[in-house]
C-alpha cells in the first residue's frame, strides 16, 4: 500500500530516525550522492504521480475552460467564450461575484471582530457563565447545518431578513464561531498576561490594552480566522440555498450550480468549467500566500482532541 | 444572562489583579456580549425552534399551525426514503471514513519528513481542500460527463459511466471526497505524528523492531488520539453529506444515493414543503450524530485504558 515508499525511502536515507527533526543534517551528507539519487528515483516517481493525481483536476478544469468544445460558447479556437457566457447568465457574474464578496466580506469582518472580543473575554476575564458560554459556542460544532437551517429560515423570515445577504452572512458568521472564538481564545492564552497588565499599570484602559498591546499579539491568530472565515463564506452553498430564493441575491456557487441545464435542458459545460475557475480562483490564490496560516488553522484543531 | 448574577467566592489563591472581581466580570461580559447574541439568537434560539417545530404541523407557506406531537415522526420514519437514506448515508460515511483516514495517515507517512520535495507534496495534496465542496463537486460533474469529460473516449469504449449506475455513483462521489479531504486529514496526521517523541522510535530499533512493527506497536497506538479526532470529523462529515450529492447525482440514479440531510432538504423546500417533517428529521438527525459521537469517544476511551 501507499505505505510501502516510506519505508523504501526511510531504507535508501541510511539508518537515521523516521522524525523529521534529525533530517536535515542527513540531507546534505547522504542526498547528493549518486546511488542516493538512483535509489530515490521510484520514490519521486511514485510521489510525483499522486501529487499529479491531485492536481490534475484543477489543471484540466483551467484549461478545458478557454478550449474549443462542441456544445459551448467556444466552438473553435481558444478563448474565452465560456466566461462570456458566464458573464451573461441571468444577472451576470458580476452581480454574482459582487453577492459573493458582500457576504464573504461581512461574515469575515463579523466573525473577526466577535472572535477578537470573545477570545480576549474568554482568555483574560472570569465571569459567571463563562465556562457555559464557552461550550454553547463550541458545541454549534455538534449540530447539523441543516438541523440549524429549518428554524433558521422561519427566524429570518419573521425578522424580514428573508432572501436577505445579510441574513446568509449573519447565519454564515455563526458558524464560524466555534473555530474562531477557539482559535482567538488560545491566541490570547499564549501572550504572556505581563504584557497587557504593564500596559494598564501604565494607564491603559482594558479596551486600550486589549488594542494597541493585544493586537499586534494575536495577529497570527486573526489571519488566520479571517481565512477561513473567507473560504467558508465564499464557498458556501447550503445557507445561500436555502435562504435565498431570489436570484438576483444568489451568491457564485448557487449560480454556478443553477447554471447548468439552462438552456433546455442542455448542460452547457464550457460555462461550468469557466465557473469553477472564478469560483476557485481566489481561494487557491489565498491558500497560496497564506499557506502557513492556513496549516495552523487545522493544526490547532488538531490540538483540541 | 443578567450581569447581575452572583460573581464567584474570592477562590483560595488570592489572584494579584489591580481590578476588582465585580468590574472584571462586567467587563468580561462586555466583551463576551457579541459572542452570546449571536450564539442565543442564531443557536440556541433556531434549536428550541427546530424542536417545537418537530412538533408542529408547519408547513412551508403556511407557517405554525398548532402541535400534532408525535405526527412528524411517525411521517419522518415512514417516509419511502427514509430506511434507504439511512443505509446510504452510513454506507457512505463507512467507505468515506476508512478511506480518508487510511490515505490520510499514508500521504502523512509518505510526506512525513521536511524536505524542499515533500513540502511541495504537502502543498500539492492540500490544494484542493481550499476549495469549496460545491465548486469541487462541479468541477468532477463536469469531469464525470460523459460529453466534456477528458475520459469521454475511454468510458465510449468501455461502456462505463462515473455516475450512471448506484455503485459507480456511490465511487465516484467518494473519490470527489477523498481527493478534496485527503490533503486535510493528511495535515491532521502529521500533527499526530509529530507528537511522537523521537526517543520511542529509537528505543524500538535498540529492541530491533523492524518498520511494520514499529508501525502496528508504537506510531498507530501513540496516533490515537488523533485518529479519534479524526475518525469523529470524518464519521460526522460525512454523516451530514449533502452538497456532493445533491450537485453530483442528484439522489439518481434511481434516488439510490440520497442521504439523511438531502432528505430534509426535499422534505422541506422539493414538493412536500413541509418543515414539520423536516424538522422531525433533523431532530433525529441530531440525536443520532450525539449518540454516534459518544459512543466512538467511548471506544477510544475504553481501548485507551
Amino acid at each position: 500500500m501507499t505505505v510501502a515508499p516510506t519505508t523504501e525511502s526511510a531504507v535508501t536515507d541510511g539508518p537515521a530516525a523516521p522524525t523529521p527533526s534529525r533530517h536535515e543534517s542527513r540531507k546534505k551528507t547522504e542526498g547528493m550522492t549518486i546511488a542516493g539519487i538512483a535509489l530515490r528515483t521510484p520514490y519521486w516517481v511514485f510521489t510525483g504521480a499522486v501529487a499529479l493525481i491531485f492536481l490534475a483536476p484543477l489543471v484540466w478544469t483551467a484549461v478545458a475552460s478557454v478550449s474549443p468544445q462542441p456544445g459551448t460558447n467556444q466552438v473553435d479556437g481558444w478563448g474565452f467564450g465560456n466566461y462570456r457566457t458566464l458573464a451573461a447568465y441571468q444577472a451576470g457574474i458580476w452581480r454574482y461575484l459582487a453577492n459573493s464578496a458582500f457576504v464573504s466580506l461581512l461574515t469575515v469582518t463579523l466573525t473577526l471582530l466577535i472572535s477578537f472580543l470573545g477570545g480576549y473575554a474568554f482568555a483574560r476575564f472570569r465571569f459567571p457563565g463563562k465556562n457555559l458560554l464557552f461550550l454553547v459556542t463550541l458545541a454549534i460544532l455538534m449540530v447539523p447545518y441543516a438541523t440549524l437551517l429549518i428554524p433558521l429560515y422561519v427566524l429570518l423570515n419573521q425578522v424580514g431578513l428573508q432572501n436577505s445577504l445579510v441574513g446568509v452572512a449573519l447565519v454564515l458568521t455563526m458558524f464560524q464561531l466555534p473555530f474562531s472564538t477557539f482559535l482567538m481564545r488560545i491566541s490570547f492564552e499564549a501572550v504572556p498576561r505581563e504584557l497587557d497588565e504593564a500596559a494598564m499599570v501604565d494607564g491603559c484602559s482594558s479596551f486600550g490594552a486589549l488594542w494597541r498591546v493585544l493586537l499586534p499579539a494575536v495577529k497570527p491568530g486573526l489571519i488566520t480566522v479571517g481565512l477561513f472565515g473567507f473560504l467558508a463564506a465564499w464557498n458556501d452553498f447550503m445557507a445561500p440555498l436555502i435562504l435565498i430564493n431570489d436570484s438576483e441575491r444568489m451568491t457564485l456557487p448557487l449560480a454556478v450550480s443553477n447554471l447548468r441545464g439552462q438552456v433546455q435542458g442542455v448542460v452547457d459545460y464550457g460555462a461550468t468549467e469557466a465557473g469553477v475557475v472564478v469560483l476557485a480562483l481566489p481561494c487557491i490564490v489565498l491558500f497560496l500566500l497564506l499557506q502557513r496560516h492556513y496549516v495552523r488553522g487545522f493544526m490547532s484543531g488538531a490540538l483540541k482532541g | 444572562m443578567s450581569v447581575t448574577a452572583p460573581s464567584r467566592p474570592p477562590g483560595a489563591a488570592t489572584r494579584r489583579r489591580t481590578r476588582p472581581r465585580g468590574r472584571q466580570a462586567l467587563l468580561g461580559w462586555l466583551y463576551a456580549t457579541p459572542t452570546a447574541v449571536f450564539v442565543v439568537l442564531l443557536f440556541a434560539v433556531p434549536l428550541l425552534l427546530v424542536i417545537r417545530m418537530s412538533l408542529s404541523k408547519w408547513s412551508l407557506l403556511r407557517g405554525d399551525q398548532g402541535l400534532n406531537a408525535p405526527d412528524n415522526f411517525v411521517k419522518a420514519v415512514d417516509h419511502r426514503f427514509f430506511t434507504d437514506s439511512v443505509v446510504f448515508t452510513l454506507k457512505y460515511t463507512a467507505l468515506a471514513t476508512v478511506l480518508l483516514l487510511a490515505l490520510g495517515l499514508g500521504l502523512a507517512l509518505l510526506v512525513q519528513e521536511s524536505s524542499r520535495w515533500n513540502n511541495l507534496l504537502r502543498a500539492s495534496f492540500l490544494i484542493p481542500s481550499a476549495l469549496g465542496l460545491a465548486s469541487a463537486s462541479l468541477l468532477f460533474y463536469v469531469l464525470y460527463s460523459p460529453y466534456a469529460s477528458p475520459l469521454a473516449p475511454v468510458m465510449d469504449r468501455f461502456g462505463l459511466t462515473f455516475l450512471g449506475s448506484p455503485t459507480a455513483a456511490l465511487i465516484s462521489t467518494t473519490f470527489l471526497i477523498v481527493w478534496r479531504y485527503a490533503g486535510f486529514y493528511m495535515v491532521l496526521m502529521l500533527v499526530g505524528l509529530q507528537g511522537i517523541p523521537a526517543d520511542v522510535y529509537e528505543a524500538a530499533r535498540t529492541d530491533g523492531a523492524s518498520r511494520w512493527q514499529t508501525f502496528r506497536k508504537v506510531t498507530l497506538p501513540l496516533l490515537r488520539p488523533t485518529l479519534a479526532l479524526t475518525t469523529v470529523l470524518c464519521v460526522t462529515g460525512s454523516l451530514l453529506a449533502f452538497e456532493q450529492f445533491y450537485i453530483l447525482t442528484k439522489g439518481g440514479p434511481d434516488n439510490s444515493t440520497i442521504t439523511v440531510v438531502q432528505l430534509i432538504y426535499m422534505v422541506a423546500f422539493q414538493g412536500q414543503n413541509d418543515l414539520g417533517v423536516a424538522a422531525a428529521i433533523s431532530v433525529i438527525v441530531l440525536l443520532a450524530l450525539i449518540l454516534i459521537n459518544a459512543l466512538q469517544m467511548r471506544a477510544f476511551r475504553s481501548e485507551e485504558s
